[in-house]
């Protein structure tokens, strides 16, 4: 594989493998199409136009899925009047991903108000994606009005409490935790403590060297709490997964895409299918964001995750609705 | 709107002597009011309950509106007292206040967004 020595993160003042200068550097990148991909906790950063120097087995990965969040169906303020036709040219972005998603996560906020035929809707267009299976959590959203009832009889038949579960896939574990049941007046999102004791026992008896995929609505690490952008007590939840060498939390709720690396664990936010939201102390108040139309599809986007075995390494590349579809792999020169 | 119904009743109290029932529209927990001139306003916008303390006298109804672009609840803190369904823009809440003492409440969706109402 060819790449230049400038791409590999050399700078390891922690000593644990992960440049976190290096990494901010992809950070700030990864809006316009670039891949950090973590091979064993060493980080290298490719940008997208630079795909053709990249080994394939690299890139491929062994699991492949998608994330989408905050469709919010039955929103239809300014900020973007139709919502069912962003979260269908989601749903067609999904479908032209190079490497075919085997199946979705949806990080909450599926519908606006929790009304059946919000629901009835994004099922329908969901339908229309190529991975036929997708795992839900809930947004805050769903549970208005009736606390969730309704979302677990469609989403979470078989989940624990509030509406908390976890599957395996290739032997990566993914866990799906609810953080916007019970909010306190004044508070963040929070996990509670059934939720907390189900976490320690469902991980307690994995190997270390199991990839551990979390996702769930509401970040969960701090990112502003003054307009709620944290889970209270998260922290207590991160300790259980301490041990393990590769963790990732995707998490949707704050409407654009934000990064962060602690030690093995990568944070990730997605954006929205539906409306923006600025920027932590942007503006007077984290609510949907208008811009000028043209802009709209600039700033709404799904996720594509990919992972590698054996190195531990997850590319996550963020995908905004209005970027040209990369070409399919049949179409690539011989010597990609 | 509520206050032209409420202005209206308050000239028809001065000008006949009588009682006035104005029916508000509202959601669970209220009643009709049989003092309507006691009423107060509360607007919900850019995810703030404004004004974000009132202070009434015991018996008066509190009316929310939300005029953000975005819904919210209206909450009190221990979630018995009144609790709203979901307000979209331009939806509508009302509480009667009979008892004192200071009522703390939150918009269960936006749980940062606080306020209170003080019933003497």
């Amino acid at each position: 594989m060819s790449h230049s020595k400038k791409d590999e993160i050399q700078v390891d003042h922690n000593h644990d493998g992960v440049d976190r200068r290096g990494f901010l550097k992809c950070m700030a990148w990864a809006g316009t199409g670039t891949i950090c991909l973590m091979s064993g906790g060493v980080l290298k950063s490719y940008s997208l136009s630079r795909l053709a120097e990249l080994d394939p087995s690299q890139m491929k990965g062994e699991l492949s899925f998608a994330q989408i969040s905050d469709s919010h169906m039955g929103f239809n303020k300014a900020a973007n009047p139709d919502v069912v036709a962003t979260l269908k040219a989601a749903v067609a972005k999904i479908n032209a991903l190079p490497t075919p998603p085997e199946f979705l996560l949806h990080t909450g906020d599926i519908s606006h108000l929790a009304k059946p035929e919000e629901f009835d809707t994004v099922d329908q267009i969901l339908k229309g994606a190529v991975a036929k299976d997708v795992f839900f959590v809930p947004g805050e959203h769903d549970f208005v009005g009736d606390d969730g009832q309704q979302y677990r009889e469609r989403y979470a038949k078989g989940s624990k409490g509030a509406g908390w579960y976890s599957f395996d896939k290739k032997n990566v574990h993914f866990v799906g935790l609810v953080n916007v049941q019970n909010l306190k007046a004044g508070g963040l999102g929070s996990l509670g403590r059934d939720q907390l004791e189900w976490l320690e026992d469902d991980v307690k008896s994995l190997g270390s060297s199991t990839p551990v995929i979390v996702f769930a609505h509401i970040p969960l690490w701090s990112i502003y709490p003054d307009w709620g952008w944290g889970t209270e007590d998260s922290a207590q939840a991160l300790s259980y997964l301490k041990r393990f060498g590769s963790v990732t939390v995707l998490n949707g709720h704050i409407h654009q895409t934000m990064q962060k690396v602690e030690g093995n664990v990568t944070f990730h936010t997605a954006a929205s299918t539906a409306f923006p939201q600025p920027e932590p102390g942007k503006a007077d108040s984290p609510g949907p964001m208008k811009v000028p139309a043209e802009q709209l599809r600039s700033l709404l986007g799904v996720t594509d995750v990919n992972f590698v075995r054996g190195k531990h390494a997850v590319a996550i590349v963020d995908k905004k609705l209005n970027q040209p579809d990369q070409v399919s792999q049949e179409n690539q020169p011989s010597n990609y | 709107m509520n206050w032209y119904r409420n202005l209206a009743c308050i000239a028809f109290v001065v000008a006949s002597g009588m009682a006035c029932i104005a029916v508000t529209r509202t959601a669970a927990g209220t009643e009709p009011n049989a003092a309507a001139a006691d009423a107060t306003e509360v607007k919900i916008d850019n995810f703030t309950f404004a004004p974000g303390t009132i202070t009434v006298p015991k018996g008066t109804t509190v009316n929310w509106t939300n005029r953000d672009d975005i819904p919210h609840t209206v909450v009190a803190e221990d979630k018995t007292t009144f609790k709203s369904k979901a307000l979209d823009t331009d939806d509508k809440f009302s509480y009667t206040f009979d008892k004192p003492g200071t009522y703390s409440y939150f918009c269960s969706l936006h749980p940062k967004m606080t306020a209170k109402v003080i019933v003497q």
